[in-house]
């Protein structure tokens, strides 16, 4: 009750040590922990991708126990997880109005806005490297139960385009946090973006001849698809990158720069 | 010290805060007084750099908020006490802060006990928390930084009267140590009990300020007699306009002019003195009475 504890002195002043980048990338990593709706989704990351590997090896026929196979059975869910736990760790500030406390702590919004993301990337990462793992040893017992010699089909450079496939979804995700600033409404579009948009444009390529030629550059979905297909040509970065442009960057710009103007309410 | 300079926010052709201008001394708790929706949340946005204004500029010291490298050491700040995610717990809401902050859990645990949550409580989840213990909360989290300056809005919200005195003597403290202190509340008994300097604010307007103790000379005085008719009409001869206010009689001069214009009529008094706060209660409900919602119903028609 006593308020000895604060001991108000001199004046406020603008030197002085500020807040490291590191720390507040700490601080956005323990907020996706610390909720049991954020806990838990955490845990589904893992839960599917221990299911998705029982599932393999159950239901498989023994040619297709291979570490491929593995990764591919956890690829959709994760597509669909990580770019929610990025959506998540931004909408929260505003659906439950921490950003009030956030942003008079950090009155720099970019810097909470990086902090964010790097937080989700680091999730997505290590949620892949467990995945990954959990693959792995899969293909052991898998391989172990049907009397066979394990299969590694994919290499670590097939990996790693893996990661950065998801990791470019989960940033997509990402963006549609910033822009919305509204789960539901960042959830939906992103849903619409990667199950229901690849499908449109694909119909559109098939009937237009114009588009077949100009949807690798412009549709991020389908530059995507050389990640997991050995990787991409020269060609097929550049259209990574336009198509990136188009779907990530220039949004993404929009929304930052509506986040750092907008009222805190 | 906090030197808001003819600030200005508009929103399309609603003016929210209208050229308003103050000073927050340090030593002093200063009372934001005004009706729901009178600029106040606002202009405490506007100074922590939540809002930007559309003119006029808020400093702490001379200083911007958002120049300020890690402010919440330096400037302690509650906004609404509800706005915090309902499935965290009260002490993972202070612990987030205090790793901002780069302050150890310790001081965590020294804030819960400050405000008088216990371990228990701190443990369970905001969503179900009462108000009051959101507020306990809030302000714990606006004090951990050992802050120089405190913002608080609508602080003492949902606190029951022994919270709201315990409030009243933290600040006090605070202040008497050379705290800067700047609440807001709508609820005049709150202001007067926590606050030395008050400013009232009605439609993004300032319409008063100064110490309670001039807000409360010029609240009028309160007189009865042993016959209130007369005596009405005695004071409206005079000049004043008196008005019915419950058995007697309010006016805006001091009760030295009151006896004198009684003593000269010949109208016995059967009680004369200064209206005090009923007098600022109607004060405030004047000076902001356009900004009301509903409109003040006459407290009387003319004298009693």
């Amino acid at each position: 009750m006593s308020a000895a504890t604060t001991t108000p002195a001199a004046q406020v002043s603008d030197s002085g040590p500020g807040i490291p980048f590191t720390r507040l990338v700490q601080v956005e990593l323990r907020k996706m922990f610390n909720t049991r709706s954020g806990f838990w989704l955490m845990m589904s990351i893992l839960i599917v991708a221990v299911i998705a590997t029982l599932v393999v090896i159950l239901f498989v026929p023994d040619s297709g126990i291979t570490y491929a196979t593995f990764g591919s059975a956890f690829g959709v869910p994760m597509a669909l997880l990580l770019p929610i736990v990025a959506i998540l760790c931004v909408t929260g500030e505003w659906s439950q109005r921490t950003g009030l406390v956030t942003f008079t702590l950090v009155p720099h919004r970019g810097s909470i806005i990086a902090a964010k993301a790097a937080a989700a990337v680091l999730v997505g990462v290590v949620s892949m490297a467990l995945a990954f793992a959990i693959g792995a040893v899969g293909n052991v017992i898998g391989a172990a139960v049907n009397g066979l010699d394990p299969v590694w089909d994919a290499s670590f450079k097939d990996l790693l385009l893996i990661v950065l496939a998801n990791i470019l979804g989960l940033l997509v995700g990402f963006m549609f946090g910033i822009l919305f600033r509204n789960s539901a409404g960042a959830i939906v579009a992103y849903l619409v973006y990667a199950f229901v948009l690849p499908g449109l444009l694909g119909l559109l390529a098939a009937l237009q001849d114009w588009f077949e030629k100009l949807q690798p550059w412009v549709d991020f979905n389908y530059a995507q698809t050389p990640l997991f297909d050995g990787g991409p040509s020269g060609e097929e970065w550049a259209q990574l990158g336009t198509s990136g442009l188009i779907w990530f960057v220039i949004p993404m710009a929009f929304g930052v720069w509506r986040v750092l103007r907008a009222e805190v309410k | 010290m906090i030197t808001v300079q003819n600030l200005t926010k508009t929103y399309g052709p609603f003016r929210a805060v209208d050229d308003v201008s103050f000073v927050c001394q340090p030593g002093q708790v200063t009372g934001f007084l005004g009706p729901n929706g009178a600029g106040k949340s606002t202009t405490m946005r506007i100074m922590t750099g939540l809002t930007p204004a559309t003119s006029g500029d808020v400093r702490i010291d001379g200083v911007h908020y958002r120049d300020i490298p890690n402010p919440g050491r330096q400037v302690g700040v509650l906004l609404d006490a509800s706005a915090q995610h309902a499935g965290r717990t009260g002490r993972e809401i202070l612990m987030l802060s205090a790793l901002t902050m780069g302050l150890p859990a310790s001081r965590v645990d020294e804030m819960l006990e400050l405000v008088s949550l216990t371990p228990a409580e701190s443990k369970r989840r905001v969503k179900n928390y009462s108000l009051g213990m959101r507020q306990r909360l809030g302000i714990a989290n606006a004090l951990m930084g050992d802050p120089k300056v405190l913002i608080l809005d609508e602080p003492a919200n949902g606190l029951d009267p022994a919270g709201i005195h315990w409030m009243r003597g933290l600040l006090r403290h605070y202040a008497d140590r050379g705290g800067t202190v700047l609440l807001s509340s709508h609820l005049l008994h709150e202001i007067e009990i926590i606050a030395d300097e008050i400013i009232v604010i009605g439609q993004g307007r300032i319409v008063a300020q100064g110490t309670k103790a001039d807000l409360l000379q010029s609240a009028g005085t309160y007189v009865t007699s042993v016959d209130n008719q007369r005596l009405a009409d005695a004071l409206r001869a005079a000049g004043q306009t008196p008005s019915g206010s419950g058995e007697g009689i309010s006016v805006t001069v001091d009760p030295a002019e009151v006896g004198k214009i009684a003593l000269a009529a010949g109208i016995a008094l059967t009680e004369l003195r200064p209206a005090g706060s009923a007098g600022l209660e109607e004060m405030f409900l004047q000076l902001t009475s356009d900004t009301q919602r509903e409109a003040v119903a006459p407290t009387a028609g003319g004298a009693a």
